[in-house]
């Protein structure tokens, strides 16, 4: 069965994956933000939970999601704040004309506030603000079974690496849902000048290991570095070169629009 | 006063978990470096080429069997009939954390890397990495927060001097979990040709596996000394537990049911592990992870953590820089539940208090972390009775701390 998230890929052309950052630069901006990455064509809207130890994440996604923590006060934003924010643009997208194109949303963030939110409570919550899936970095397949029991109708996005052995790409492959994000190279998220020239054998291997869409993320920051991408694999995930843009919404719409039009035209 | 555990304990499991704790929580990225270490680690230990080399290492090397000290002064001080100091602060390098990076340099080189990293707090396993790599001719790079590298600047000249280069860190608090962080994310940035050192009983499996097997010989030699000195009976066993390293390898043989000659004679010693309360586990400066704490992933494993109400891991505080780490080992999570240990938080006034006591009594300058561990002497005093004997593990000496004490104004009149 083709879930929501699949389906926001397609076999034609690749799709633009966009990433921002939840309550950053505060609630109202980051709610705009997702505004503007609907309206400027992004696919599917990767949307980050701040938390205080990103350890799969650079320097632009940290400082976003600290200050996002530091905006909403004593309080924090976290979490539940992130599913909120969720559910109040799905409404307002419900709301507007039709033909608005409302692109399905993953949430992305690391596994503790989860736990302490309580799994299934969290994946209700979620179902709720219509997220249709998730990607939680320092959760590997082998370790999922807790989280994959409790959050039935919601996709887990699980990543495959420049490392991933033909064994754990088939674990990936066959446990993730949605798509399968495959990471550009090694370390954390971030800008990077150059992509790795093995780019493209990396994702006929993890494409041969699953039947799901193939989306690429990690270092992608340029209209050119995402078309290039978007020639070899079925998604283009760009993160932080967008966050560094989540302040001016203008400046957001434009480089967004920019991105979807590379990605589209890129074969 | 030990709850009967008469079942031979063992863990953790295949995928790594000690009861509810444990388990590999990282990237994807990582986890095949994790399963090849594991592998390495478990086929290491079957080969006597291996162990042998450990073994000339640990008795020519670091210098062990490390003594068991009897400390009749402090005993009486402290109301104990006997007082036995495992004097870990005598290996080379002035802490037991040499065992854990002899074992992991050894294991490196086996592996075939030429680079290793590490992170440190107080600066002890730092150093303590940064010899191993040294003499095991690694390459070798040490992530130590800001704020440590000010408390500890002792350590950090001796790592450049032994050839290593001193990462600051200046995320968060600049103290040791933000330290364990910039590591981790390192290595996935450099995990196909880099050999990630850890130093404590914390982080993904193997690592609490490999650090307790590298840490045990504490406790094994415990054990044996007892025996050989006509010990024959042991009311407690104590020692500090931050990460838990030291207190991991104390314990373990323990809870496994040791006993002296296999006569049984010494029992099962009430097992006490004293963490950093910092200014009171009432208030919010306290390294407290499993009195205060609940559980949590960080660091790659799912144990004790101090967290906010959003699961955002909280700032630990401590005095010891060594100590104030916001998680714990994970099998000290599983033998606080199944009640195997027992954990007692400790204040940097008491610590403070045992630390003046030792050097005092017996002339030796003990490690902040240690003298949490010493600061649980009189409370067992009144627990036990003026008869009881107590072993405690040194874990390291004061040299590094000295500072630290001089700024809080013990030894001036």
């Amino acid at each position: 069965m083709t879930s929501r998230l699949q389906a926001a890929f397609s076999a034609e052309r690749a799709s633009l994956v966009a990433y921002v950052m939840g309550g950053y630069p505060t609630r109202e901006g980051s709610l705009a933000a997702l505004h503007a990455l609907a309206d400027a064509g992004a696919d599917v809207i990767e949307l980050g939970i701040p938390y205080s130890d990103p350890l799969a994440d650079g320097p632009v996604i940290r400082e976003a999601a600290d200050e996002a923590r530091a905006a909403a006060g004593e309080a924090g934003f976290g979490l539940a704040e992130t599913i909120d924010l969720a559910r109040e643009f799905a409404e307002q997208r419900a709301a507007m004309p039709t033909g608005s194109p409302t692109p399905p949303f993953v949430l992305m963030g690391y596994l503790n506030p989860l736990m302490r939110m309580g799994l299934p409570k969290a994946a209700a919550a979620m179902r709720e603000a219509d997220v249709a899936g998730v990607i939680v970095p320092d959760l590997p397949p082998d370790m999922a079974g807790p989280w994959l029991a409790a959050s039935a109708g919601i996709d887990t996005v699980f990543l495959a690496a420049p490392t991933s052995t033909p064994e754990r790409l088939a674990k990936v492959g066959t446990m993730s849902g949605g798509f399968v994000y495959c990471v550009s190279s090694l370390g954390v998220t971030g800008e990077r000048a150059e992509l790795p020239p093995e780019l493209a054998d990396l994702v006929a291997r993890v494409k041969a290991s699953t039947e799901l869409p193939v989306a690429v993320g990690f270092g992608v920051s340029t209209a050119a570095q995402a078309a290039a991408v978007a020639a070899v694999a079925d998604g283009v995930v760009v993160g932080s070169a967008i966050v560094r843009r989540q302040r001016d919404a203008d400046e957001l719409r434009a480089f967004v629009a920019e991105l979807a039009e590379s990605v589209r035209s890129a074969r | 006063m030990f709850p009967s555990a008469e079942n031979v304990y063992s863990g953790p499991d295949a995928a790594g978990f000690f009861g509810a704790y444990g388990g590999r929580f990282v990237p994807e990225t990582v986890i095949p470096a994790l399963e090849e270490l594991t592998e390495a680690f478990e086929a290491a230990l079957e080969d006597s080429e291996f162990t042998g080399e450990l073994e000339d290492l640990r008795h020519d090397y670091i210098g062990r069997h490390t003594p068991m000290y009897r400390a009749k002064r402090l005993a009486e001080a402290v109301g104990l009939g006997a007082v036995y100091l495992k004097r870990e602060d005598l290996c080379h390098t002035g802490a037991h954390k040499i065992n854990n990076t002899i074992g992991q340099c050894l294991l490196a080189k086996r592996m075939g890397k030429k680079r290793v990293i590490a992170e440190t707090g107080a600066g002890q396993h730092g150093v303590a990495t940064a010899t191993a790599a040294t003499l095991m001719g690694l390459e070798c790079a040490v992530f130590m927060g800001v704020e440590d590298i000010r408390r500890q600047s002792l350590n950090v000249y001796k790592m450049k001097l032994l050839g290593a280069e001193v990462i600051p860190v200046a995320e968060g608090t600049g103290t040791l979990a933000d330290a364990v962080t910039a590591a981790l994310r390192h290595w996935v940035e450099r995990v196909d040709d880099t050999f990630y050192v850890l130093g404590s009983a914390v982080g993904p499996h193997p690592y609490p596996l490999m650090v307790r097997e590298f840490q045990s010989v504490i406790g094994l030699e415990i054990i044996d000394q007892c025996g050989a000195r006509g010990v024959d009976r042991l009311d407690a066993v104590v020692a500090c537990v931050g990460g838990g390293s030291n207190a991991i390898g104390t314990f373990y043989p323990f809870v496994l049911g040791a006993s002296v000659n296999g006569s049984g004679v010494l029992g099962r010693p009430l097992l006490v592990g004293a963490e950093a309360a910092g200014l009171g586990v009432d208030t919010d400066k306290t390294g407290a992870s499993m009195t205060k704490g609940s559980p949590g992933v960080m660091h790659g494993f799912y144990s004790y953590l101090l967290q906010d109400d959003a699961g955002n891991p909280l700032e630990a505080y401590s005095i010891s820089a060594g100590l104030d780490y916001p998680g714990v080992g994970p099998e000290h999570a599983h033998f606080k539940d199944e009640g195997l240990v027992r954990y007692e938080p400790v204040t940097d006034a008491e610590a403070l208090a045992a630390f003046e006591q030792l050097t005092r009594t017996e002339g030796i300058i003990p490690a902040i972390e240690s003298s949490h561990a010493l600061a649980l002497l009189p409370r067992l005093a009144a627990e036990l009775g003026p008869d009881a004997v107590v072993v405690v593990t040194l874990s390291g000496r004061g040299d590094k701390d000295i500072d630290i004490v001089r700024e809080a104004g013990l030894g001036v009149d």
